[in-house]
C-alpha cells in the first residue's frame, strides 16, 4: 500500500501551549481521509503544518514517501500539494480569471516570462473556464473582481484554485464554514467527485458531510490524536463519545 | 445553484471591471499621446526662444524614468522604498568616477553603470525583500544612508561638495552629453520605459507581483516563491534608476550626495503618487508637475515649497490616484 | 588613551543619545499606537528650538524661553494632529510618508518666512556656561545639564505610561484600539494626547540642543531619521526599547566620530581617515539597524502586546 501522506511524531508548541502532540497519520493514495476534533484541537495548526507554513517542533512530514518537513510552502505546492484556507484566502484585488490563472501558471511551472500577456492568451482563458466549469461556476464570471463575489462563490473559487493541474494531495481546512445548507450540500456533492481520483486531507465542522464523505477519520482532541478509523468505527468509539461528541451533545 | 447570481445583478457587477479595463486603456493612450508631445516639445519651444524650457522638461523625463521605476516598485509589487534615490546616485557616481579616471567610453560607463546597480540591488533586496512595511521602508532607507554617508566620506571624489563630471559618454563617435540629442536619447529611454511597464504590467510577471502584494499567502500557496520575483523586480528597477542617474550625469556634469539623500527619496516618492501609482502616464505627469511648480512657483515667491508642501498633503488626502487617475477615472 | 577626553566623548555621546530618546520616544509612541509613520516629527524639535531661541534672545532669559516653546509646541502638536495627522491614522504607511513630508516642507518653509534662512544662535546664562568638575574630570557644565534634564524626563515619562491613569489609558488604545473604546476610553482624545506630547518631548530636546548647535531650517530632518532608527532598533512601540537604542546610538555615533578618523589614520592617509571617519560612524549606525532586523525583526524589545 502507498502512502499519500505520511506524518510521524509531529510536535508543535506555541509557547506553553503543545498544540500538537506526537501526532501520527497515514493516509494511502486516493483517501478522502477527514479530521475531526472540538475547537482548537489544533486542526487548522495541523494542516499548516503539513503544508509547510509552520514549522514543526520535532517530527516529519512524507508525501508520496519524500520527506518534505524542511521544505518550503512553495516547493510543496510544486510536489503536487495543494490547500484551501479556513478563512478565504484570495488575491480581492484581482478577476477571477486572474486568480485562477495564477494557479494555472504555478502548476505548468510558467512564469517568468516576463513578455507573454496573460490577459489575451486565449489558451490560458479557457482553461481558466474549464476550471471554474469543474466547480458548476459560468465562466461569464472570470472577468468579476474577487471582492465582489459573494462568500458561498469566494469558497468554490477557493476550491476550484486548489483543483487546478490535478494535485494529488489536497488539503482543505473547513471547505464549508460560513456556508448555507444549500451551498453545503452542493459543496459536498463536488467533494464526493473528488473521491477515488485524488487524495483529500479533509478538516471539516459539518458532521453530516464528513461521515456522508470520509473513507477513514482521524479525531483530534487537544492536538492529539484519540482514535483512528472508518465512519462506523468512530461513531460507535467509547473515547470519541467522551471526548468529543459527548462534549456535544 | 448557490453560485449562480441574478442575471439582473450581473452587468452592474461587471462595471467596476470594466470602467477599469477603460482606464488602463485611455492611460496608454495618453502615454502615446504625451510622448508625441515631448517629441515636438523642443521644436516649438525653441521656435518661440524658450530653450530654458526644453531643459526643464529633459530634467522631468529623466526624473521620470527614475520615478517610472519606482512605480514598478510601488504600483506593481506594492514596495514602498525610501531609498530609491540611492540608485540615481549609483547611476551618476558609476559614470562620474570614471570620467573622473579619464574613462569616457559610453559603452565601459553604461556597463558599470548596469552591473553596479545590478550588484547593489541584489544584495540590499536580498536582505530588505525579507522584510514587511515599514521596516521595509526603514531598511531601504537605511542602504541609502549608507551609500548617501559613504561619498560624503570620499573626498578624492568631491564628498560632500559633489563630483563635477569633465567629459560626458563617448559612445563611439557620437557624445551623449550633446545637448541637442541629449534631448531625444533621454526621450527614447523615457519611451521604452514607459511602454515596457505597460507591457509588464499585463505580463506573466506584472500578474504575480500584483497578486504577491495583494495575498502573499496565496501566491505560495500555489507554488510560487513571492521572493525571488520581488528580488528580480527590484533588480530591475534598480538598473533602469541608475540608467536616469547615468543620463543625469551627462545632462548636468555633476553628481552630489544630495541626490541619494532620504529628501531625493521622497520626492521620487511624491511623483509617483502626484502623477498616479500604478499608470503608465503617472510618472512623467508626477515630473513635470513637480518641475514646473518649483520654476513657476520658484519664480513668484521664495517660498514657494510652502505651497508644494500643502498642495502634496491636498493630494494624498482628497486624489488618491493622483492626476492620471483623475483624469482617466481608474481607482487604485 | 586620554581619559579626559574620552569621559568627555562618552558624556557626547550619552547626551546626543538622551536627546534622540526625547524625539524617539513620542515617534514610538505615536507609531506604535496609532500605527502612523511621522517624518514631520523633526519639525516640532525645530520650532521648539527657533520659538526658545527667540524669546531667549529678545528677553535675555533662556529659562523664559523654555517656559514659553513648551505650551506653543504642545498648541502646534495638537492643532497639525487635529487639522491633518488624525486623517491619516488609517491610512497606508505609503500615503503617512508623503503627507509628513509635505508638513516637513510646509514648515521649512514657514521658518524661513518668519525667522529668514540664517539660523539663530542661542545664548547660554551664566550659571550654564561654565565647566564642572567631578571626580577629576572637568565637563561643560551645559552639556551636564542636558544629560540630567533628559533623564529627568525620561524617567518621567517611564513613570507616567507604567504608573498613572493615563497611562494604563495609553497601554489600553495601544493594545487594542477596539477594546479601549469599549471600555469607555476615548481613544481619539488619547491619540491627540499622545501626539500632542510626543511634539512636545521633541521639542524639548530641541531646546536642548540649540545653544550647542544653534536652531537652523531644517534641522530636525536629519535627526527625525535617526529618532526612526532608534525605535526601529528599539523595538516599535516600547519606550524601554527605544531608550536603550537611543544611548546605543548616541554612543556609535559621538564614539565613531572621536575615535574613527585615528582608527582610520593607522591605515590611509590622515586627509581620507579625516573626511571618512565621521562617514563611518553614520554607515555604523545603519549596519547596525540592518543587522538587528536582520536577526531580530521586531526590534531588540518589541512591547509584549505585540
Amino acid at each position: 500500500m502507498s502512502l499519500a501522506l505520511e506524518v510521524r511524531d509531529l510536535n508543535k508548541f506555541f509557547g506553553g501551549l503543545h498544540a500538537t502532540r506526537n501526532v501520527s497519520m497515514a493516509v494511502p493514495k486516493g483517501e478522502l481521509h477527514a479530521v475531526i476534533g472540538p475547537n482548537g484541537a489544533g486542526k487548522t495548526t495541523l494542516i499548516s503544518q503539513l503544508f509547510g507554513e509552520l514549522r514543526p517542533n520535532s517530527g516529519q512530514v512524507l508525501v508520496d514517501g519524500r520527506d518534505v518537513t524542511h521544505r518550503p510552502v512553495h516547493e510543496r505546492a510544486g510536489l503536487g500539494m495543494a490547500r484551501s484556507f479556513q478563512i478565504t484566502t484570495l488575491v480581492r484585488d484581482l478577476s477571477v480569471g486572474e486568480n485562477v490563472i495564477l494557479a494555472l501558471l504555478a502548476r505548468r511551472g510558467h512564469a517568468g516570462r516576463f513578455w507573454r500577456r496573460v490577459d489575451r492568451n486565449a489558451e490560458l482563458q479557457d482553461a481558466a473556464g474549464l476550471a471554474l466549469a469543474r466547480i458548476g461556476m459560468d465562466p461569464s464570471h472570470l472577468p468579476r473582481r474577487v471582492s465582489d463575489l459573494s462568500h458561498g462563490e469566494q469558497r468554490l473559487l477557493e476550491l476550484a484554485i486548489a483543483l487546478v493541474g490535478e494535485p494529488s494531495l489536497i488539503l482543505l481546512d473547513e471547505p464549508m464554514a460560513g456556508l448555507g445548507s444549500e451551498e453545503s450540500r452542493a459543496m459536498t456533492r463536488l467533494l464526493a467527485q473528488l473521491k477515488g481520483k485524488t487524495t483529500v486531507l479533509l478538516v471539516e465542522h459539518d458532521m453530516e458531510a464528513v461521515f456522508e464523505l470520509a473513507d477513514r477519520l482521524t479525531v483530534l482532541v487537544r492536538g492529539e490524536v484519540v482514535a483512528v478509523g472508518t465512519p462506523d468505527q468512530i461513531r460507535n468509539d467509547e473515547r470519541v463519545r467522551e471526548a468529543y461528541l459527548g462534549e456535544d451533545a | 445553484m448557490p453560485n449562480t447570481i441574478p442575471a439582473r445583478a450581473r452587468p452592474a457587477m461587471l462595471t467596476s471591471r470594466a470602467v477599469q479595463a477603460r482606464a488602463a486603456d485611455r492611460d496608454l493612450v495618453a502615454a502615446f499621446v504625451l510622448l508625441a508631445l515631448l517629441a515636438a516639445t523642443p521644436l516649438v519651444l525653441s521656435a518661440f526662444g524658450q530653450e530654458f524650457w526644453t531643459d526643464v522638461v529633459l530634467r522631468a523625463m529623466i526624473l521620470a524614468i527614475a520615478a517610472a521605476s519606482l512605480n514598478f516598485l510601488i504600483g506593481l509589487g506594492g514596495l514602498v522604498s525610501l531609498g530609491h534615490a540611492a540608485f540615481l546616485g549609483i547611476g551618476g557616481y558609476a559614470t562620474g568616477i570614471l570620467a573622473d579616471f579619464d574613462i569616457d567610453n559610453g559603452f565601459i560607463q553604461l556597463a558599470a553603470v548596469l552591473g553596479a546597480s545590478a550588484l547593489f540591488a541584489l544584495v540590499t533586496g536580498m536582505v530588505a525583500l525579507r522584510t514587511k512595511g515599514v521596516h521595509f521602508i526603514m531598511i531601504t532607507l537605511a542602504f541609502a544612508q549608507m551609500v548617501y554617508f559613504t561619498m560624503i566620506g570620499l573626498r578624492q571624489f568631491g564628498g560632500d561638495d559633489g563630483l563635477t563630471i569633465n567629459y560626458t559618454s563617448m559612445f563611439g563617435g557620437f557624445d551623449l552629453g550633446r545637448k541637442d540629442t541629449l534631448y531625444y536619447v533621454v526621450l527614447a529611454v523615457l519611451a521604452v520605459v514607459m511602454l515596457g511597464y505597460a507591457r509588464l504590467r499585463k505580463s506573466d510577471f506584472g500578474l504575480l507581483l500584483k497578486a504577491a502584494k495583494g495575498n502573499e499567502r496565496r501566491v505560495s500557496a500555489v507554488g510560487f516563491d513571492p521572493y525571488r520575483y520581488r528580488l528580480a523586480a527590484y533588480v530591475v528597477a534598480g538598473m533602469t534608476c541608475a540608467l536616469a542617474g547615468f543620463l543625469d550625469a551627462n545632462f548636468t556634469s555633476f553628481v552630489t550626495p544630495g541626490s541619494m539623500s532620504w529628501i531625493t527619496s521622497a520626492e521620487l516618492i511624491f511623483i509617483v503618487i502626484v502623477g498616479g501609482v500604478a499608470t503608465i502616464c503617472g510618472p512623467i505627469v508626477g515630473a513635470l508637475v513637480f518641475l514646473l511648480i518649483e520654476e513657476i512657483m520658484g519664480g513668484v515667491t521664495v517660498y514657494w515649497h510652502f505651497w508644494f508642501g500643502l498642495f502634496l498633503i491636498a493630494i494624498v488626502l482628497f486624489a488618491r490616484n493622483g492626476l492620471v487617475g483623475l483624469l482617466t477615472g481608474g481607482r487604485r | 588613551m586620554d581619559t579626559v577626553l574620552f569621559a568627555n566623548q562618552l558624556l557626547n555621546g550619552i547626551q546626543l543619545g538622551l536627546i534622540l530618546f526625547l524625539l524617539a520616544a513620542g515617534l514610538s509612541l505615536v507609531f506604535g499606537i496609532m500605527d502612523f509613520i511621522n517624518l514631520a516629527h523633526g519639525v516640532f524639535y525645530m520650532i521648539g528650538a527657533y520659538v526658545c531661541a527667540s524669546i531667549a534672545i529678545a528677553s535675555g532669559s533662556f529659562v523664559l524661553g523654555i517656559v514659553i516653546a513648551l505650551p506653543v509646541t504642545l498648541a502646534f502638536g495638537l492643532a497639525a494632529e487635529w487639522l491633518i495627522v488624525r486623517h491619516f491614522y488609517k491610512r497606508d504607511h505609503l500615503d503617512q510618508v508623503l503627507a509628513t513630508f509635505g508638513m516637513v516642507l510646509c514648515a521649512d518653509t514657514a521658518v524661513k518666512y518668519f525667522w529668514g534662512p540664517q539660523g539663530l544662535s542661542v545664548p547660554l546664562p551664566a550659571w550654564l556656561s561654565g565647566q564642572i568638575s567631578l571626580a577629576g574630570v572637568t565637563l561643560p557644565g551645559y552639556r551636564l545639564f542636558i544629560t540630567v534634564v533628559a533623564a529627568a524626563v525620561a524617567i518621567a515619562l517611564w513613570q507616567v505610561i507604567a504608573r498613572t491613569r493615563v497611562g494604563m489609558m495609553v497601554r489600553a488604545s495601544a493594545s487594542n484600539e477596539e477594546m479601549a473604546r469599549a471600555l469607555g476610553i476615548e481613544t481619539r482624545m488619547v491619540f491627540a494626547l499622545v501626539f500632542a506630547i510626543g511634539a512636545v518631548l521633541a521639542a524639548i530636546a530641541g531646546i536642548m540642543v540649540a545653544p550647542i548647535t544653534g536652531a537652523s531650517i531644517g534641522m530636525g530632518n536629519q535627526v527625525v531619521i535617526l529618532a526612526l532608527v532608534v525605535i526601529i532598533i528599539g523595538g516599535i512601540g516600547s519606550i524601554f526599547g527605544a531608550f536603550v537604542a537611543a544611548i546605543g546610538v548616541g554612543l556609535i555615533d559621538t564614539l565613531g566620530r572621536a575615535y574613527l578618523p585615528t582608527i582610520l589614520g593607522a591605515v590611509f592617509s590622515p586627509s581620507v581617515a579625516s573626511s571618512a571617519g565621521p562617514s563611518l560612524a553614520s554607515i555604523l549606525i545603519y549596519v547596525t539597524m540592518t543587522l538587528v532586523l536582520i536577526f531580530r525583526p521586531s526590534g531588540l524589545f518589541p512591547p509584549a502586546n505585540r
